[in-house]
Formats: C-alpha cells, sequence, structure tokens
C-alpha cells in the first residue's frame, strides 16, 4: 500500500498536494480496473464463443445434444440451461424456508450470548470447499437418499416430478440437495441482518399489545424483512446456478429435458463445462465458452435484480429509522 | 411479566399454540441446517485420518497407479499455497486501492456508484466463468500455458469483491476526527490514508483478507480451467501445469476404486483444515486486536 503513494512522490513533490495527484489516480485507476475486468470478462467469452458458435451445425439456443468435439460440430445450450434453472429453483424451494427459519432463529430464538456463535456455525456451512461437498455427496449423499427417492417414487409417483421408471441415486434430487446446503448460509446470513434491523419500537408495540411472539413476528418483522428475503433469495439462486464442481460430482450429466427428478435427468451448464474441459477440442473450448458466457448473462441479470431489491430496502430502512 | 388475566389466557389457546409450533419450525430449522455440517466434518475426519500421514503430505502422485495405494498430495498443497499466495499479491493491492477510492476519494458520482454496484455484482460472477474468462484471455487468446499463475489470476477475480468490501468497511469506521486531526497538522491527503487512516484500520482489513484467502482456497472450478492437472511436483507457478488441492479432491473423487477415494477424504481433510486454520486466525486477530483499539 505504501509503494502506492510514496514512487510518484518526487515526480511531484513540489504540486499542491504532494504526491496526492498519483495516490488518486492510482486509486482511482483499481476501481476502474474493476470495472474494466466486468467488461473484459464479456468481451474475451464472447470472442471465443463466436468461432465455435459460426462452426455449430444446429441452433445454439434450442438443441438439446452437446457434440461440440465431432467433425461437424452439434451443440445446444438447451437442455443444460433447462438443468440450471430448475436444478437452481428446487435447490431454492428447499433452502428458502430453512434459511429464514434459521434467520428467525438467530435473531429472535436463540439466546442472545449464544446468538453469534450459532451463526458462526452455520457461516461455517459456506466455508466447506464445493469440491467437499460433492466428496461427500457421491459418496454418503447418494447412497443414503437411494430409499428415500424410491419412497417417493413408490407412493408419491403420481406426482408428476416424482414419477420415472427409474429411480437412480445420482439424480437431480439429490444434486439440488447438496445446492441447497451450499445456498442456505448466504441466504439465511442475509435474512438474519434484516431481521436484525426491524424496528425495535414495532417490535415491543407488539409484545406490549399481548401479541405472543409470533404475532409479533407475523405482524413486525416478516413484513419488514420480506424485501431483504426475496433478495437473499436471489443471491442464492445465483449462486446455485453457477455451482459448478459438487454438481459436477453429483448430476447424471444427461441430456434430457424432463421434470422427474428422481430419474436419469440432471445437468447444469457450470457442471457441463467441468465434465467436458477435459476432453474439449478447440471448437469444444469455444462451445463451452458460449455456454459459460450464457450462464455469465443469467446469473448478471438474477444478481442485478437482487442487488436492486436490495438498494430499495436501505432506503425504506432508513425511513423507517 | 405484566400481570395478565386468566381470561386472556383461556381465549388465547389457539393463538398460544400456533406461537409454540412457530417456535418448533424455527429450531428444526436450525437442527436442520446444522445436520449436513456435523456429517460432512464427521465423514471427512473419520474417512480422512485414514491416509493422513507423513507420505500423504511429503509425496506427490508420480508414478502411482490408477489403482496403487501411496501416493499424496505434497504437489497439491504447494500448487494451493502458491496460487493462493499469488492470487493475494494481485487482490490485495487492487481491492485495497479500490477501497481506498470508494471511501475517501470518490464523490457520489456515476464512478464511484457504478464501481460500488459492480464490486456487489462481481461478488456473483461464478467461479467457472472467472476461469473461463483466464482460460479465453490468457490461455486462448495469448497463447500461454496452463500455469498456477493462470489459476491465481482466476482466483484473484474471485477475491477482489470480498478484499474491497471488508477494506471498504473497515476504512468507514475509522473515525473522521482522525484525518481532521492530520489535516490540521498540514499533512496532505494521501498521506494521511497512508500513514493514519489505513494504520488504524490494518487489522480489520487483514481479518477481512485472510476471510478471502479462505474462501477462494476452496475453489475447484477455475483452477481446472486454468492449471489443469499434474501428478508430479511443479514448484514453478509460471511454468506448465500445477496441481491444487481442490482439484486433487476432484481428480481422486472422479476414480472409482477405494484407494483413490482414501486419498480424496484426506485431501478434503487436509483443506478443510487449511481453510479452518485461516478462519480461525482471521476470528483471533479480530478477537485480541479489537477490544484493545476500541474498534
Amino acid at each position: 500500500m505504501r509503494e502506492g503513494g510514496s514512487a510518484p512522490l518526487s515526480r511531484s513533490a513540489f504540486r499542491r498536494s504532494r504526491g496526492d495527484g498519483p495516490f488518486r489516480y492510482a486509486s482511482t485507476g483499481a476501481g476502474i480496473l474493476l470495472l474494466v475486468i466486468m467488461a473484459a470478462i464479456a468481451v474475451f467469452l464472447i470472442a471465443r464463443a463466436i468461432p465455435a458458435l459460426q462452426a455449430n451445425t444446429a441452433s445454439f439456443l434450442t438443441e438439446l445434444t452437446w457434440n461440440a468435439n465431432a467433425s461437424e460440430p452439434k451443440f445446444g445450450i438447451g437442455a443444460l440451461a433447462f438443468g440450471t434453472v430448475v436444478s437452481s429453483f428446487l435447490a431454492l424451494i428447499i433452502a428458502t424456508p430453512i434459511a429464514i427459519g434459521v434467520a428467525l432463529f438467530i435473531s429472535h430464538y436463540a439466546p442472545r450470548r449464544l446468538a453469534s456463535f450459532l451463526g458462526y456455525i452455520i457461516d461455517l456451512l459456506a466455508a466447506v470447499p464445493s469440491v467437499v461437498y460433492g466428496l461427500w455427496g457421491i459418496i454418503f449423499l447418494v447412497p443414503f437418499m437411494r430409499g428415500p427417492s424410491q419412497f417417493l417414487n413408490d407412493y408419491f409417483g403420481w406426482i408428476p416430478i416424482f414419477g420415472g421408471d427409474q429411480v437412480v441415486g445420482k439424480s437431480m434430487l439429490v444434486g439440488s440437495l447438496v445446492l441447497a446446503i451450499m445456498i442456505l448460509p448466504i441466504i439465511a446470513a442475509i435474512s438474519r441482518e434484516v431481521f436484525l434491523q426491524a424496528p425495535k419500537l414495532q417490535e415491543e408495540a407488539a409484545l406490549a399489545l399481548g401479541a405472543t411472539r409470533w404475532e409479533m413476528i407475523r405482524m413486525s418483522v416478516l413484513p419488514f424483512g420480506r424485501p431483504g428475503v426475496i433478495s437473499a433469495a436471489m443471491l442464492g439462486l445465483g449462486r446455485a446456478m453457477g455451482e459448478t464442481i459438487a454438481v459436477a460430482l453429483i448430476f447424471p450429466a444427461t441430456f434430457t429435458i424432463s421434470f422427474e427428478i428422481l430419474s436419469a435427468n440432471g445437468n447444469s451448464i457450470a457442471a457441463n463445462i467441468a465434465n467436458g474441459f477435459g476432453e474439449a477440442n478447440d471448437i469444444g473450448r469455444g462451445a463451452l465458452i458460449a455456454s459459460g458466457l450464457v450462464l455469465f448473462i443469467i446469473t448478471l441479470l438474477v444478481n442485478m435484480a437482487a442487488r436492486w431489491v436490495i438498494s430499495r430496502r436501505k432506503e425504506y430502512a432508513r425511513v423507517a429509522a | 411479566m405484566s400481570a395478565v388475566t386468566p381470561e386472556i389466557q383461556r381465549i388465547s389457546g389457539m393463538r398460544r399454540f400456533k406461537d409454540k409450533g412457530v417456535q418448533a419450525l424455527v429450531y428444526l430449522a436450525f437442527a436442520i441446517a446444522v445436520v449436513p455440517l456435523v456429517s460432512v466434518l464427521w465423514l471427512v475426519i473419520s474417512n480422512g485420518l485414514a491416509r493422513f500421514d507423513m507420505e500423504f503430505l511429503t509425496h506427490s502422485m508420480r508414478n502411482i497407479g490408477a489403482r496403487d495405494a501411496g501416493g499424496g498430495a505434497y504437489h497439491a498443497i504447494i500448487g494451493t499455497l502458491e496460487q493462493v499466495a499469488l492470487a493475494s499479491l494481485i487482490s490485495v493491492p487492487i481491492g485495497l486501492l479500490t477501497a481506498v477510492y470508494l471511501v475517501e476519494y470518490g464523490t457520489n458520482g456515476r464512478l464511484k456508484r457504478s464501481i460500488s454496484f459492480f464490486v456487489d455484482i462481481m461478488t456473483g460472477v461464478p467461479s467457472v466463468v472467472a476461469g473461463l474468462f483466464i482460460l479465453a484471455f490468457w490461455i486462448l487468446i495469448l497463447g500461454m500455458p496452463f500455469s498456477g499463475w493462470a489459476g491465481a489470476m482466476a482466483l484473484s477475480i474471485l477475491m477482489l469483491p470480498t478484499v474491497v468490501r471488508s477494506a471498504e468497511e473497515m476504512l468507514m469506521l475509522v473515525p473522521n476526527d482522525l484525518r481532521e486531526a492530520s489535516y490540521a497538522l498540514g499533512v496532505s491527503k494521501w498521506r494521511t490514508i497512508v500513514k493514519v487512516v489505513l494504520p488504524t484500520a490494518f487489522t480489520g482489513i487483514v481479518t477481512g483478507v485472510m476471510l478471502a484467502i479462505a474462501r477462494v482456497a476452496g475453489e475447484t472450478a477455475p483452477l481446472l480451467l486454468t492449471v489443469f492437472f499434474t501428478d508430479s511436483i511443479n514448484e514453478d507457478p509460471f511454468n506448465g501445469p500445477q496441481m491444487g488441492l481442490p482439484l486433487y479432491v476432484f481428480d481422486q473423487a472422479a476414480r472409482p476404486n477405494d484407494t483413490a477415494i482414501d486419498r480424496a477424504w484426506a485431501g478434503a481433510l487436509t483443506l478443510i483444515v487449511i481453510i479452518m486454520l485461516l478462519n480461525l486466525a482471521a476470528r483471533l486477530i479480530t478477537y485480541w486486536r479489537s477490544p484493545a483499539r476500541k474498534r
């Protein structure tokens, strides 16, 4: 941090602010570099995707198969995008209620002294690397979920998502479960912060009027926190979509479009990149980069929407405070 | 607390039931969330210890066949340490300067707001996309080889937003009185920042950086695309494929035989130990320094 300012000192030693200019430029430049990196990600992904897309003999947006390494490359994002979106939403549906419960537990139920420690335990879930969840998933969760999956298929098979003739261990359900575990901490952490900011006076007023704890939460905490929880869930959704290694190990990597989450369906853009990169040739790499570009754009939009909701909430919070 | 008349309690039977029901659900949610953490840690420790020995820590996988026992992760540990160190070398100065811009120089103009916005957006860039970017830019377009350095660049993209955000928070905690006292003594702005603001925020920044390192140390996807694989020891991060611990776990986990799975668990244990130590160190630094300094 020191070199940033002291080297240019001699150059502008006698100017108005003595080295202030260069230091200001360096820090402004670093900020601009950040914007440049974001733009460069898009530019270079596009640059490498174009040749592969031109060589593609099928429609990139609708084709389901992925034969990018063939002499007549034929690949499309269809099945992958479908799998990415469905598995992420499934993870979100599993994780969000639990995360809200965890957040409420830490903000309003747990004993004060333990609260920060318990919050730290939940944060530890986020510290476990993706690849470890993947290993845990294939060695432990896949065999463990065989029974419950079969049960769901036997007795609830009439519900379309649990249908299908062949129940497999490495299913979209198991992948989504692992994704749910991985996005739970971020949703819980943001929801917790929002719940803690809920106006104390309103809470106390509700309790003073004889409300039970749940009624107080329903009337003052949840309405206040709703936008925050929504954006937290969207950030979690973005995480789930970009999650790579765990699902690369667990998903069956098929190219089908089916809502049967217990059968051998399930793949995602990110998992396909991790699984396909090793044997990809030049066009194949370009094709994977093209799919990564789609992932980048989807997550960008989701994140922007989430941040927009959060920034609106901050203004509400200031009004309320 | 206050005296509640019996009548009120009698009519609140349903309400009490709901209240207790929700309380039970909330407790249950927390319990459910802890189950996978306990399960993962338990399995990693119990399975990882089988191969967590000196051979594992000091040997590479060179000349170890697919079905052989033995072998180790020395090459992967070296690779991870080098890649993470290089990534920090890139992202800490840039991140710190960006935070300085946001807190000290940025007026509330469009540039500051867009940088601040994109720092948030950057946190959401999937790690695999960061890897693809370096792959496209550094390896495919510039024609550079797979290397630890390429992996470090990809990791630094993931580290940057975390470093900026934590450093920004710490800089904002520095009381304005300190800055004004420094200006009053005729010290220029940049010297005030370098000599007064940054040292005051130093421990907080170190904590933030360590948490950022802990976050990227476990990233696999960007390494897969930029560092590639090797079974041999490559101590030079600028030349040729390297290995990384997360990559090692991924590689071994995808092999179907038990000796490889044992190595994968041991690798996972090593990785978690490194990450937990970083987390713990970061917590201890804040714990020790904050009461003495009152921020």
